[in-house]
């Protein structure tokens, strides 16, 4: 009992903490949303370091339904900071839109107390109770604004596909729940290990894996993302795009080299298909797209993309590739977002590319630091970017899966397209308009995710420490 | 006849079919895609609750947990539900219908 409250400890926080600031937001009223925000954000940095005070304990607790490991700790460290991030990149948009509610704190709260969960799922019951406590969080939080048809319809279409996705899932879970015995993630191991591969564990693990694809916006499961992206107030679209994907991809690893280790062949060919698919239409769907958070929508499918090419290898060097690829995504898709939320005008908030033109003479700063995060994302040498995709096609071509590296490497050019004209718009357009200044909080966050991405400043210490944290969560899951 | 284990996963099958079906074919109103979430979720039970009973106890096998897991399910279908009224109230709010056909302010 008290080993599992020792390894619960971090998601027990969270949930008292937000169940604590809902009470106090309740009865408090609108004017304490500020104390809220920055009560919310210290507890999300206490949760994401916490396993690393408490000296990393491993082990499983309750009964088998969680486990805590290296994988876990990296990932909960992830996600607790780029949660605080979105948090207190929303304050100035819901400050400047009357939308300032303390429940957004207790949702972000809520939200990431959901992803933990995912993150040390052991058995298809917590995968699933992970995933909705995220979901149901992830639902309001797009239609947060609620007097905004477009927020609302977004939410909207974010519920209905979230739900479908979540019953694809179940039906997934219930077919290998009944082919193998076992809800717990070793006994489907054990079970696959001896039966081989039976049409039913296939089917199974093709619907959990269509569900879980839904949950990370890969092809063909993308269908609500531009939407949600575009409709969603920005901080949220923000938050979407960073810390739900990394949950959703680490769940994805844990599934695959977990339960269905003795598998691999068959659940690479899905992965592969998907991966494909995710490039393909993430490349060629942001070539037409005007606003900037739309191009964002398909960035991010197309970068999902790019993260399962690792995880085809299903090898320790493919985790850690993923790892490597997706936490340099989370950073950048940070400093983005940061920098997308300082675009506004005396009337409000622009979002089109074309608002952008002239960046280059009316506010330099800005102008280059969206130049270092496009670089980035398109993998030009110098930036973090690079090494990002460099870590995560190496293992698929030691694998041999040299056909996926190529058009990995095919659909990255195409999508360095859309991410010059960007720049291009930025610095060789005649200038629209001039942005009022920013308030320092955006500010710093562009500006400390810029200095993440520019390998130089860490070379030395910093980026050897990551490198090892997530060669040890790598190495345990297998 | 008796009625085995493989007549509970084809009615699943097929509910679970409607529903998903339903979600994409109807045009009409918002409401009908949630209750076709409800049978999706309805036949996953059935999955459940089907195999579990069917299910021999064995040092590997646990006939329990389907139960259990369907347990779960029902409980978190009432969340979502709530959830998914809520939203579809305020879009109600906004846009004073809710055909399907409407929703069409973005389009992916």
């Amino acid at each position: 009992m008290l080993q599992t409250l020792s390894l619960f400890a971090p998601e027990l926080l969270l949930a008292v903490s937000a169940s604590l600031l809902l009470g106090f937001g309740f009865w408090g009223g609108k004017d304490r949303s500020g104390f809220a925000r920055y009560y919310a954000i210290a507890m999300l940095v206490v949760f994401s370091l916490s396993s690393f005070v408490l000296g990393r304990p491993e082990g499983t607790a309750f009964e088998g339904a969680l486990i805590v490991d290296g994988f876990s700790h990296y990932v909960k460290l992830i996600l607790g900071l780029s949660a605080a991030a979105a948090l207190l990149f929303s304050k100035s948009y819901f400050e400047s839109e009357k939308l300032e509610r303390y429940e957004y704190s207790v949702l972000t709260l809520y939200c990431v107390l959901g992803m933990s969960i995912m993150a040390s799922a052991n058995t298809l019951l917590s995968l699933y109770i992970g995933i909705e406590m995220q979901s149901l969080a992830l639902y309001v939080m797009a239609a947060f604004n609620r007097d905004s048809l477009r927020a609302s319809e977004a939410g909207l279409k974010y519920f209905v596909l979230g739900a479908l996705s979540s019953g694809l899932l179940l039906y997934g879970a219930s077919l290998i729940y009944g082919f193998t015995g076992s809800i717990e993630f070793s006994g489907i191991a054990n079970a696959v290990n001896d039966s081989g591969t039976t049409p039913g564990i296939i089917a199974g693990m093709v619907f959990l894996l269509c569900g879980l694809a839904f949950k990370i916006s890969a092809a063909p499961f993308h269908m609500w993302t531009p939407d949600v992206y575009e409709g969603a107030p920005t901080p949220v679209t923000g938050f979407f795009s960073a810390a739900p994907k990394f949950a959703a991809m680490a769940l994805i690893a844990r599934v695959l080299v977990g339960p269905f280790e003795g598998i691999t062949e068959s659940w690479q060919q899905v992965i592969i298909v998907i991966s494909v698919l995710s490039m393909v239409v993430g490349a060629l769907g942001a070539l037409q797209q005007t606003n900037i958070k739309r191009l964002m929508a398909y960035s991010s499918i197309a970068n999902m993309g790019y993260a399962l090419v690792p995880l085809a290898a299903g090898t320790v060097a493919g985790v850690q590739g993923m790892l490597v690829f997706m936490s340099i995504y989370v950073i950048s898709v940070i400093g983005i977002f940061a920098l997308i939320l300082q675009m506004r005008i005396r009337n409000g908030m622009v979002e089109q590319i074309s608002d952008l033109a002239g960046l280059s003479t009316s506010n330099r700063g800005m102008a280059i630091l969206m130049t270092m995060f496009m670089f980035s994302l398109m993998g030009i040498p110098p930036l973090l970017g690079f090494f990002g995709k460099l870590f995560a096609f190496l293992p698929a071509a030691d694998a041999g899966l040299m056909p996926l590296v190529v058009i990995a490497l095919v659909a990255s050019v195409i999508g360095a397209f859309y991410y010059l004209r960007v720049i291009k718009t930025m610095w060789f357009d005649e200038e629209r308009h001039e942005f009022v200044e920013a308030p320092q909080s955006l500010r710093y966050i562009s500006l400390v995710s810029a200095l993440l991405i520019l390998p130089i400043l860490l070379l030395p210490g910093i980026s050897t420490g990551a490198q090892g944290l997530i060669t040890l969560a790598a190495e345990s899951l297998f | 006849m008796i009625i085995g284990l493989s007549h509970y996963l084809i009615v699943a099958a097929l509910l679970f079919t409607i529903g998903v079906f339903g979600i994409f074919v109807n045009r009409k109103n918002v409401i009908i895609i949630l209750m076709c979430i409800e049978l999706i979720l309805l036949a996953v039970n059935i999955n459940f609750v089907a195999f579990s009973t069917h299910m021999v106890e064995t040092a590997t096998s646990n006939p329990m947990a389907g139960q259990i897991f369907a347990l779960f399910i029902l409980t978190v279908a009432a969340a979502e539900a709530a959830v998914g009224l809520a939203i579809l109230v305020v879009y109600f709010r906004n846009r004073g219908n809710i055909a399907v056909e409407n929703i069409d302010l973005m389009k992916g």
